[in-house]
């Protein structure tokens, strides 16, 4: 019994220290919180994130002038607060709403972070950025796209990435201009998951369709925790659509690729809206079974020795995988908020607040392809823009359009798996 | 019927075979010690890795892949019983639930930390792909998990009223002093019956990896749909989950399609309440 009780307390005590860690004691950092998805469902994106931002925070801390104009990276640490270097405490938001809230909170009143960034998932970047709203902390958002964030009349959440209206029109101007060309769009289907994000781009793409003149034929929603997809595909190859619009996260994309090779289903167009069909991951397990699909992005690589492909190459040594247009955008998030404390010389919330509402970043201060950042007074970027790229080979998207952004013609039909 | 409708009876009949192979581990414990494995979804889930590497390893499919899954599981079922059950049974209910569901954060976080987030699939032609059979679409991998769930079913419940083994598990789960009594050793047949439960459970994990994605937390997706599995089928009874499976399976297909996928969890739920309100053993559980 003795031996038991040792035992056991010998492994607690292993287990303490592993949590606790070692103690942070450098006198002039800025602490940064970031909620992510580093467990549940959305993890494979969290990692990804987290390796984008210590990407960002490695090219911020040191000394890097091959990376040309973009900001902060010149000189190790920010200049502005005397070479101060920045830290990140990571908090898991599990994939749930409650949870990210909770970790929004310790951040805040535990680790006394400045500001704050995250959190993926639409719903959970709706909890987190009230908790910050309420404390009074800088909140910036580089990748939720659910149009209603940007809508609460919150004085300290900023976002970066172009939203789903702007996504919408994207989609509209592509699909009627892949009209003029001869492809058939009159029939469109969406198929969704039903959480903030699912529905509220679904809701936004609805209704700029149908301000167009386009209606949606076919409104489909489910669970993206789902085990099985089958019947979901089956609506779809009973009503045959046109063109499909999927907006999923990860493994219900994967379960979509699969089941509708399995049923034999093949819709004329598909068009996927970012999150699970731009993932690595999937495009890893099931890009070859997906050829043709159209998605949404604001980043590309870009050619050897340019500044986004430099820092490509730091995300990959991190990470094991290219930048994807979702960790790209969580990316440049972070970079305006730094560049923002910079400016304020100052790492209270005011300040902080006040020079991330006079941001006003050219498109070469940026790894992104927007037109600049710049916030209006909901704290949306309103120069953020995107374009259509398509998964031709399977394993690489490329851009397909507009025209003058185009690296090659958008191919049709869909491919699927041949 | 429509051609349609069919693929979907069709689809589900599949899926909820699925379902009882992966819920037959988890009642057979429940029918031997009374325990709730909280660690299930999560022994599917090491299945579902220990096929993948098989592949990438040996670049050998479930022929291998299942018998090295059950290999393994069955293994760690064993270390499982003599290292965390045995101690925790003598405890009360509470300690065995949170023993149970501590052991499946450790393994959801350690596959976590070893495999990492990504998500990962066998190659989609690893049973044969997709078959057409009178118009109606058949995933060969899916099939061979239907086939491989009967079978599953059918060992165990002959294992449990036809073989001396199975009188002298069901002795020690009656009464676990008279048995003793009897010259059973209770501690072996309880360490028999997780190293059976867990095995099982990972054949179940290596056939589902062949046509699902493999992730950390794939556990917690299935997990929960085993539970209602077993207490559908009445808990600790083996025909009882494959029944249930089938019939979750086929609700489930037909409501997604004719209501909307969304609902379909208000269906299965809803009926699966009002069922337990009239029989709460289950279908063929004892009372």
């Amino acid at each position: 019994m003795t031996f038991k009780y040792v035992a056991g307390l010998l492994c607690a005590a292993a287990v303490s220290i592993l949590v606790v860690g070692p103690a942070s004691a450098q006198d002039k950092t800025v602490k940064i919180g970031a909620v992510y998805p580093l467990s549940g469902n959305a993890a494979s994106a969290g990692v990804h994130a987290k390796a984008a931002i210590e990407t960002a925070v490695e090219i911020i801390n040191n000394a890097h002038p091959e990376l040309g104009d973009l900001p902060l990276a010149k000189n190790a640490g920010l200049a502005g607060l005397g070479g101060a270097k920045v830290e990140v405490v990571f908090a898991d938001n599990q994939g749930s709403p409650a949870t990210g809230q909770n970790q929004a909170l310790r951040l805040i009143t535990e680790e006394k972070v400045v500001a704050l960034s995250g959190s993926y998932q639409s719903g959970i970047t709706l909890t987190t950025s009230a908790i910050a709203e309420k404390y009074g902390i800088p909140y910036l958002n580089g990748e939720s796209v659910a149009a209603s964030l940007t809508e609460r009349g919150f004085k300290w959440f900023f976002r970066t990435t172009p939203i789903a209206s702007d996504f919408a029109k994207i989609y509209l101007d592509f699909l009627k201009d892949m009209k003029a060309q001869g492809a058939k769009t009159d029939n469109i289907a969406i198929v969704h998951e039903n959480t903030e994000y699912g529905t509220s781009v679904a809701g936004v793409i609805t209704s700029v369709f149908k301000e167009n003149g386009l209606s949606i034929a076919q409104d489909i929603a489910y669970n993206a925790n789902t085990t099985d997809v089958q019947s979901q595909v089956l609506q779809l190859k009973d009503k045959n659509p046109d063109v499909v619009i999927m907006v999923c996260y990860q493994s219900d994309a994967i379960l979509y690729a699969k089941t509708m090779q399995a049923l034999d289903y093949k819709p004329p167009m598909m068009v996927a809206d970012n999150a699970g069909f731009s993932d690595p991951s999937f495009i890893k397990a099931v890009g070859k079974l997906a050829k043709g699909v159209f998605n949404r992005s604001s980043f590309a690589i870009g050619p050897a020795g340019s500044p986004s492909y430099l820092i490509n190459e730091m995300y990959k040594k991190r990470s094991g995988d290219d930048l994807d247009d979702t960790a790209a955008r969580q990316m440049q998030g972070f970079f305006v908020l730094i560049d923002a404390i910079d400016r304020a010389k100052s790492t209270e919330p005011a300040k902080i607040q006040a020079a991330l509402k006079a941001t006003d970043l050219k498109p070469e201060q940026l790894i992104m392809g927007y037109k600049g950042v710049k916030f209006d007074d909901k704290g949306q970027n309103i120069l953020a823009a995107g374009l259509v790229i398509q998964l031709q080979d399977g394993e690489n998207y490329v851009a397909v359009w507009p025209k003058n952004q185009a690296k090659t013609a958008p191919e049709l039909p869909y491919k699927g798996w041949q | 019927m429509s051609p349609i409708l069919v693929q979907v009876i069709v689809g589900g009949l599949l899926l909820g075979a699925v379902y009882a192979l992966f819920s037959s581990g988890l009642t057979l414990i429940w029918g031997m010690m009374n325990i709730v494995n909280f660690a299930h979804g999560d022994f599917v889930m090491l299945g579902m890795y220990v096929a993948f590497m098989v592949w990438t390893l040996l670049g050998a499919g479930p022929l291998l892949g299942a018998p090295a899954a059950a290999l393994v599981l069955a293994t760690l079922g064993i270390i499982v019983y003599f290292g965390l059950i045995r101690s925790v049974m003598k405890g009360p209910m509470l300690a065995q639930i949170l023993g149970t569901f501590g052991l499946a954060l450790l393994l959801r976080y350690s596959a976590f930390g070893f495999f990492g987030a990504n998500f990962l699939t066998l190659p989609e032609n690893i049973v044969g792909g997709t078959f057409d059979m009178f118009g109606i679409r058949i995933q060969a991998s899916r099939l061979l998990a239907g086939v491989v769930a009967l079978l599953v079913t059918l060992g165990l419940h002959l294992l449990l009223t036809r073989t001396s083994l199975g009188s002298k598990m069901l002795a020690v789960a009656e009464d676990s002093t008279a048995a003793q009594l009897m010259g059973i050793r209770p501690d072996s047949m309880q360490a028999i019956a997780w190293a059976i439960a867990a095995g099982a459970t990972g054949i179940a994990g290596a056939l589902i990896a062949t046509f699902f994605y493999i992730a950390p937390t794939v556990g917690e997706t299935l997990g929960i749909v085993a539970f209602v599995t077993v207490s559908l089928g009445g808990f600790g009874s083996v025909p009882g989950a494959l029944v249930a499976g089938l019939l979750i399976g086929v609700i489930e297909s037909v409501s997604a399609y004719w209501i909307g996928a969304i609902y379909k969890d208000i269906v299965v739920y809803s009926l699966f309440l009002c069922f337990l309100w009239f029989r709460p053993q289950g279908l063929m559980g004892k009372t």
